[in-house]
């Protein structure tokens, strides 16, 4: 049957962290998961979450794993490291935000320095895509874990100037933010490229829809992306792909209710790791390299997955 | 590839006789180059030019229908390698295994789900589809007292599964004139199996061996039988080796014209890992990469709505945005001074709305009004989200009833219009509510106090 595809693509190789823990990405010669036609080597990670405050929304299956660290983000990065074996911690500074906690970015650089210092696995730091608040915050944050070569997201096209320059200034990567769109996404990481981040310090985050919240949009712009990289050999479409999936999916109406409110749908925490877990897998399916995730047991199917895949 | 116009146009009359209802032949041509109209609208073509364009223009992956009546599903029809590209038209189907190996209480258990897995999202009703029934035994009578039982039970269709031709001709008779899927032809049974499903005119699946070329030999003997409703299975039980196997038959398919893989897919996450959530996450994964119908163990509640939700994504046509029904949403409870918002009916709006209300635990009338699927700010750009649409939306669709305030929270993408509106939409009160519907909770909170 002759129907392999040859690819003139490549997705670019990038590096978060140093030393013996430094984690690569991307590289991948084929379509995401045609291993019948093209290599992988590195496979795609999982980051999990840990947030700069205790968050007050989370359902019942989410808390649990995490129930004793929820307030301490130092011990909350460990016990991802440690006990749930995440490749990668992601921080996210929500009390930044200016309708919640509107904390500043002096206020969050401990929590920073900290979590940076105590964990041995590469960090990613995220602000909360409010881009004015993020231009205060993400330089502060870039600078607290400076030497750490770190992930520091998300750049939008309002604030690039100033969070991709942290980035660059602080010898870090960036993530430039595109709202499910290829043309930004590609204008965008032609900006950041011009203000001198190399083409190896950028992972793009074409912004993440749970399932059933706009996984579909995510998926096809994502698609097009890797079909860009792939058959056009478009260079700025060939960065690996970050999807922040926890804290979209773990919102989802159908993951928050709990089985007593509606019993037609089942074990709420089943239905959650799966939800997390399809969702997950449908974006490595579209191109994702690294899957920033919360429920350790959808973390366990992800791995599976790419491990029966990739194997 | 489809025809095109041109190539269409070749082979009619070329009188411009007007007979098909269009001018001239050209238009005509272009017409069912486009899907407008059908050749048959032609009543001077040609038997030659007939069935050259027939056997030309036929799709390139055959949509088959498995079952009768209200429940037949439709699989197949697919034109694209991805969504994008048009769209996924024939959404797949699940299946829960029955066995006849099972205990009583087993059985009855998974009828139940097969009839109660239904959940209604974005107006779609989501349901599995089909109802497999295995022969484990071997033994003929125990395999059709098992099909009269699910036939008495429910009225999705069947896949019977048995690799003998006779217990398959007994099932069928057991299954009525129902046209259940037949799984499965093998080069060791072909013969018998094919004469079976045209005689019931029922879709024959045939299983292959993990070997295409072997596939392609063994469905080239089964089309010369004359059967028509084939399902393929690859015969490969891992999930990368059937991934492998099912992007090569779509693209050969789409791309190379092969008509012996011209048809929809039948896969088997329930026999590549007994692990259930991974046979989820495999489902999954057949889902998005061209599984047409997709065999489980079960369908608990908790593993079949996302796997549902998942196919709806999927399967959503991506030029048109899915939409909700325009009216008033009560989310917890409201009462006669609960804030009342107002949004577009993308239903990924509505969704993410609807969520942060619901996630801000303060009651609240969500007012959707009708923006032809368009969000927000496509909407008001398009002029279908300003004062003089939202001025009779508010005053018709009963809200001045159920309110006694009159204070309208508006999308806070929308604050240019707020003066306007307040203008005109007489004895309210317009409200900016927040630019991202992350920040409604704290909004609500804080309008609430």
């Amino acid at each position: 049957m002759e129907v392999k595809e040859t690819y003139n693509g490549k997705i670019r190789e990038a590096t978060i962290g140093l030393g013996d823990t430094a984690v690569t990405v991307g590289g991948e010669t084929s379509l995401p998961l045609y291993m019948f036609e093209g290599t992988a080597p590195n496979k795609p990670v999982i980051a999990l979450e840990v947030y700069d405050t205790k968050p007050e929304d989370w359902p019942e299956a989410a808390v649990a794993p995490y129930a004793d660290v929820l307030d301490d983000p130092v011990k909350w990065a460990l016990k991802c490291q440690d006990e749930y074996k995440a490749d990668m911690i992601c921080l996210n500074l929500a009390s930044t935000n200016p309708s919640t906690g509107d904390r500043t970015g002096a206020d969050i650089a401990p929590i920073v320095k900290a979590v940076s210092d105590a964990i041995k696995i590469p960090l990613i730091v995220y602000g909360t895509a409010n881009a004015d608040k993020d231009a205060e915050v993400m330089p502060k944050a870039a600078e607290a874990c400076q030497g750490k070569r770190a992930l520091i997201g998300p750049v939008e096209e309002e604030n690039y100037k100033t969070v991709a320059a942290a980035a660059l200034g602080f010898d870090h990567l960036a993530a430039p933010h595109s709202p499910i769109d290829v043309n930004i996404a590609k204008q965008l990481n032609i900006l950041i490229t011009q203000l001198g981040l190399a083409p190896e310090r950028v992972i793009i985050d074409p912004t993440t829809g749970a399932l059933g919240y706009g996984l579909e949009y995510c998926y096809s712009v994502m698609e097009r992306l890797r079909l860009a990289a792939m058959t056009q050999n478009d260079s700025m479409t060939q960065m690996p792909m970050i999807n922040q999936i926890g804290r979209e999916v773990w919102k989802a109406k159908e993951v928050k209710t709990p089985e007593a409110d509606e019993p037609a749908w089942g074990d709420a925490e089943t239905r959650g790791v799966l939800w997390e877990a399809l969702t997950a897998t449908a974006l490595i399916m579209a191109g994702s390299n690294i899957l920033v995730m919360r429920h350790p047991k959808a973390v366990e199917l992800t791995r599976q997955f790419v491990a029966a895949l990739t194997g | 590839m489809a025809l095109t116009g041109i190539d269409i146009f070749k082979q009619l009359p070329k009188t411009n006789c007007g007979d098909c209802g269009v001018p001239t032949c050209l238009a005509f041509a272009m017409k069912i180059a486009a899907g407008q109209a059908e050749l048959a609208g032609c009543p001077h073509l040609s038997e030659d030019a007939a069935s050259a364009l027939s056997e030309a223009s036929a799709p390139p992956i055959r949509a088959v229908t498995i079952g009768v009546g209200e429940d037949a599903v439709k699989v197949g029809g697919e034109l694209v390698l991805y969504r994008h590209e048009k769209t996924f038209f024939n959404p797949c189907v699940f299946a829960a295994v029955i066995d006849d190996g099972m205990d009583a209480a087993t059985i009855d258990g998974l009828l139940k789900q097969t009839n109660e897995s239904r959940f209604v999202r974005v107006e779609q009703d989501l349901k599995a589809g089909l109802v497999g029934v295995k022969s484990l035994s071997g033994d003929t009578a125990k395999f059709t007292a098992l099909i009269e039982k699910v036939k008495a039970a429910t009225t999705q269709p069947m896949v019977l599964m048995c690799g003998d031709p006779a217990a398959i001709e007994a099932g069928l008779k057991a299954a009525g004139e129902t046209s259940p899927l037949i799984y499965a032809a093998t080069a060791d049974n072909y013969e018998a199996m094919a004469a079976l499903a045209l005689e019931h005119k029922a879709p024959l699946a045939v299983c292959g061996t993990g070997d295409l070329d072997a596939l392609v030999e063994l469905v080239k003997k089964i089309m010369a039988a004359g059967v028509k409703d084939i399902v393929l299975d690859p015969g490969t039980r891992n999930p990368k080796d059937t991934l492998e196997r099912l992007v090569y038959i779509r693209r050969a398919a789409l791309n190379k014209k092969v008509k012996e893989l011209g048809f929809p897919t039948i896969v088997f996450p329930n026999e590549e890992t007994e692990d259930k959530m991974m046979e989820a996450v495999y489902a999954g994964l057949y889902v998005g990469k061209y599984g047409s119908v997709i065999m489980l163990s079960d369908l608990n509640a908790a593993r079949a709505l996302p796997l549902y939700v998942l196919r709806q994504n999927i399967y959503t046509d991506p030029q048109r945005p899915m939409q909700v029904k325009p009216g008033i949403y009560p989310i917890g409870n409201p009462t006669a001074d609960s804030p009342v918002l107002i949004t577009s009916n993308f239903s990924l709006t509505y969704f993410i709305v609807s969520g942060e209300v619901e996630g801000s635990r303060v009651p609240a009338w969500l007012c959707v009004m009708d923006t032809e699927g368009l969000s927000v700010m496509t909407s008001w750009a398009a002029g279908k989200f300003v004062p003089e649409k939202i001025v009779p939306f508010i005053k018709g669709v009963g809200i001045e009833e159920k309110v006694k305030h009159r204070k309208l929270v508006i999308p806070g993408y929308l604050a240019t219009m707020s003066g306007e509106l307040e203008d005109e939409l007489e004895g309210w009160n317009v409200e900016v509510g927040p630019r991202e519907a992350a920040d409604i909770p704290p909004f609500l909170k804080s309008w609430a106090s």
